[in-house]
């Protein structure tokens, strides 16, 4: 009987059912679509946000001082420690692999550029470009391109294998120097594949193979520091402990969470005689800018689950408001309050069930969309979120009519049958 | 008349009228606020990557230092539109003969502008030094006073405190300007400068200052420039998806609400048509009870949504958000037009109904 009375509810009620269904689905959509954009939202603008460049450094561990000024490199070439170029893969074997987007050698080295029979001291800086690693059984590809994504280049890249290389575009300016040009430099003839704009001191340098700045010092193998590009979690009171002063569960927690410390320790635990330290103009800020955009999102989701619970609740009220005759006629024949109640709360749930799985499967692609037209990458849907969105949608349209179904249930039926009321 | 049938229907049917009043009111509570949010959200967002420090940096050309007043043009130029910081730099030599680079610059100025700087103290007396963390454990471990010589004069300094940046500066030693000009006798070579405002008022004040100082070079700091500009793009672009979302569940929230409490008067409706009210008078008076509904509704819920998005600014920004009145008239169009729309469908559907049909309850 029970079930005979909600079915036929449903079936003889198609338009009032179909419109509190629509409400019912459109609440679920925006509210499954904001809360998947928001549990995803830092991880993307993280990945953004490394458009401001690396921000860890690893450097050798007893290195003599930097002696630099404007990007000019002071310091004899064999002065100083190196680290180990073989030793570089080992990064992409450290816990948080995943997290580290990219990382890119530096060796800069002084060499004599020789053009129309003038002499000049260069910085030539060795690096990857995009070079193809093998690590275990993964494949991925680093360099300048992945870690400084503001360098831009007129004409090509040079392949990292090669012995083309790339002049700065204060420095081509001076030595007239364009794509497709043949230099000298330290004796050694080199092609010019293009000219290299970033706004800092590499305008000013040539930026070649690390394997051609190996060549000119004679040390191979050798590197002077790698910049890494890592998706870090805003540092608070646990990251910024000395990791020597934690004991047991506590050091385990630190180091499982992807701070800027505990990634740089664990850099510096793969690679040998290295100090790796976060880039604080960086990493510091790049916290400052998460928390802001997190919170921001947070308290939006807050607004946008309000709102969908609202027109849920409304429809619902509505629904059960309109049905006050067939609550008297009910109650005329001797049904009890919680006869009536369970009837509407059954349809409320089979309501709720049925326009919150439609409302989950659009507002997951209306989460896909965003991300795809905003960010250009796919929003990541955990499939717990179904039964928290349904689970919600049961709550929300319950609470939505349960003060028009007290007032339903307390009705006198002679009132209510009379139209009276 | 129509004055006292509005009141009146009001008064009488308080518990509907309530709940489509509550809902009109959140709808443009969150309207608003998501509004004023979408506004205010890049001048927030922005002052908050300015602590990423010099987004201009001003050098001399082709590497010559720039003219002594530099600074203070510079300043004028900017007024109250950023924070500019000056720095010299030489490579000096400790007692051992190793080289060391040492920057000359203004520390209350770098206090400002590069706030990322993890320093111990600040030097505040003449012959002190900020030194970098690496720097300090070569040139003096014990954190004793110690020497540096430039082209044969020596200068004494005793280390106040250390910086910790994890980039080059760490391998610096910082001095007081008129220490390194007195010490060294070079002026500053270049500038750094946070620009306040929008791209174009970034960009303005890049041409004043190559105005203000003709014989240097104003660059700005691409990646800060950049990376600004797209993930403030990228935000803003979420949250115009997000309000627009949010206003339209809010909206059609009150357009079902009205209806269902426009059609539930079916039986006032028939009662006017029955005494002898013409078309006009009917389609005016629920027009005229719509758009009070809803301008009564719009502007409580303008001052809950401006309160809201107050809130938000003070939670999460630390900072008030200002009510954009600017915001007002579009919540009150978009809240009347809603309330007009959800009364319209329901009128249109009785109007082609006989008034007895209605009052038979049919």
């Amino acid at each position: 009987m029970f079930v005979r009375l909600v079915y036929e509810s449903f079936r003889r009620q198609k338009r009032r059912k179909l419109l509190a269904g629509i409400a019912i689905t459109l609440g679920v959509t925006v509210a499954t679509a904001m809360i998947a954009v928001a549990t995803d939202i830092g991880d993307k603008i993280n990945r953004e946000l490394r458009t401001i460049g690396a921000n860890l450094l690893v450097t050798p561990q007893d290195d003599t001082l930097d002696v630099e000024i404007g990007g000019v490199n002071l310091k004899p070439p064999s002065d100083g420690a190196f680290l180990d170029e073989a030793d570089l893969p080992k990064i992409e074997g450290t816990f948080w692999h995943n997290n580290i987007t990219g990382f890119a050698p530096m060796l800069p080295v002084n060499a004599t550029l020789q053009r129309g029979g003038q002499k000049q001291d260069v910085t030539l800086l060795g690096t990857y470009f995009a070079k193809r690693f093998k690590f275990g059984k993964e494949d991925f590809t680093t360099g300048v391109r992945t870690t400084h994504p503001w360098w831009k280049v007129s004409g090509d890249w040079p392949d990292d294998d090669s012995r083309d290389i790339l002049v700065g575009e204060r420095l081509a300016l001076r030595v007239s120097a364009k794509p497709g040009d043949t230099i000298t430099l330290s004796g050694r003839q080199l092609h010019v594949s293009g000219i290299l704009l970033t706004g800092g001191a590499e305008d000013d340098m040539v930026v070649a193979p690390l394997s051609l700045a190996q060549e000119i010092i004679e040390k191979p193998g050798a590197v002077r520091r790698v910049y890494v590009s890592a998706l870090t979690k805003p540092e608070d009171a646990l990251a910024r402990r000395d990791p020597r002063s934690l004991s047991g569960a506590i050091y385990d927690r630190w180091y499982c969470s992807p701070y800027p410390q505990s990634i740089a320790h664990q850099l510096q635990e793969a690679i040998p005689h290295s100090h790796a330290e976060q880039i604080r103009q960086v990493s510091q800020n790049e916290g400052a800018v998460l928390t802001r955009i997190e919170g921001l999102i947070y308290l939006v989701t807050l607004a946008a689950l309000l709102a969908s619970a609202l027109a849920v609740s409304a429809s619902m009220a509505t629904a059960v408001f309109e049905r006050r005759a067939q609550v008297g006629l009910m109650k005329a024949l001797g049904a009890g309050k919680l006869a009536v109640a369970s009837v509407f709360f059954a349809e409320a749930a089979l309501l709720a069930l049925l326009g919150g799985m439609v409302g989950f499967v659009a507002g997951s692609s209306l989460a896909q969309q965003i991300g795809r037209s905003i960010f250009n990458s796919e929003v990541a849907i955990a499939p717990v979120l179904l039964p928290v969105i349904l689970g919600i949608a049961v709550f929300v349209s319950f609470a939505g009519s349960a003060a028009a179904i007290r007032r339903a249930v307390n009705l006198d039926p002679v009132f209510a049958l009379r139209g009276e009321l | 008349m129509l004055v006292r049938m509005l009141v009146r229907a009001a008064v009488l049917r308080r518990g509907r009228a309530a709940s489509a009043l509550l809902a009109m009111v959140v709808a443009a509570a969150v309207a608003t606020a998501m509004l004023n949010l979408y506004v205010d959200v890049q001048v927030k967002l922005r002052r908050e990557f300015r602590s990423y420090g010099a987004n201009l940096i001003i050098v001399g050309k082709d590497g010559s230092s720039l003219p002594a007043d530099s600074l203070s043009r510079a300043e004028s130029a900017l007024g109250r539109r950023g924070i500019a910081a000056p720095f010299g730099m030489v490579v000096a030599r400790t007692n051992d003969g190793q080289p060391v680079v040492v920057a000359g610059t203004d520390f209350a100025r770098v206090q400002q502008l590069d706030r990322w700087w993890s320093v111990s103290a600040w030097p505040a007396e003449p012959q002190q030094a900020l030194v970098g963390v690496r720097a300090l454990a070569v040139l003096t471990p014990s954190k004793g006073p110690f020497e540096l010589t430039l082209q044969g004069r020596t200068i004494h300094l005793t280390p106040e405190g250390t910086v910790q940046t994890g980039a080059a500066e760490d391998s610096r030693v910082y001095l007081s300007l008129s220490d390194f000009v007195a010490w060294t006798g070079v002026q500053p070579s270049t500038i750094e400068v946070q620009a306040n405002g929008s791209p174009e008022d970034v960009d303005a004040i890049m041409r004043h200052l190559a105005q203000a100082i003709p014989a240097a070079e104003v660059r700005p700091v691409r990646q800060i420039v950049e990376g600004e500009a797209r993930v403030l793009n990228k935000m803003r672009a979420t949250l115009l998806a997000a309000s627009m979302l949010i206003i339209l569940t809010a909206g059609l929230c009150v357009l079902s609400t009205l209806m269902g409490w426009v059609f539930d008067r079916r039986r006032d409706f028939a009662i006017m048509k029955a005494l002898g009210g013409s078309e006009r008078i009917l389609n005016g008076f629920f027009a005229a009870e719509a758009a009070a509904l809803g301008a009564i509704g719009a502007l409580a819920g303008f001052v809950l949504g401006v309160g809201i998005a107050a809130w938000i600014g003070r939670v999460n920004f630390h900072a008030s958000v200002e009510p954009r009145f600017g915001v007002l008239p579009w919540v009150l169009a978009g809240s009347i037009g809603v309330t007009l729309a959800a009364a319209i469908v329901p009128i249109s559907v009785l109007r082609c109904v006989q008034p007895a049909v209605i009052l038979r309850g049919e």
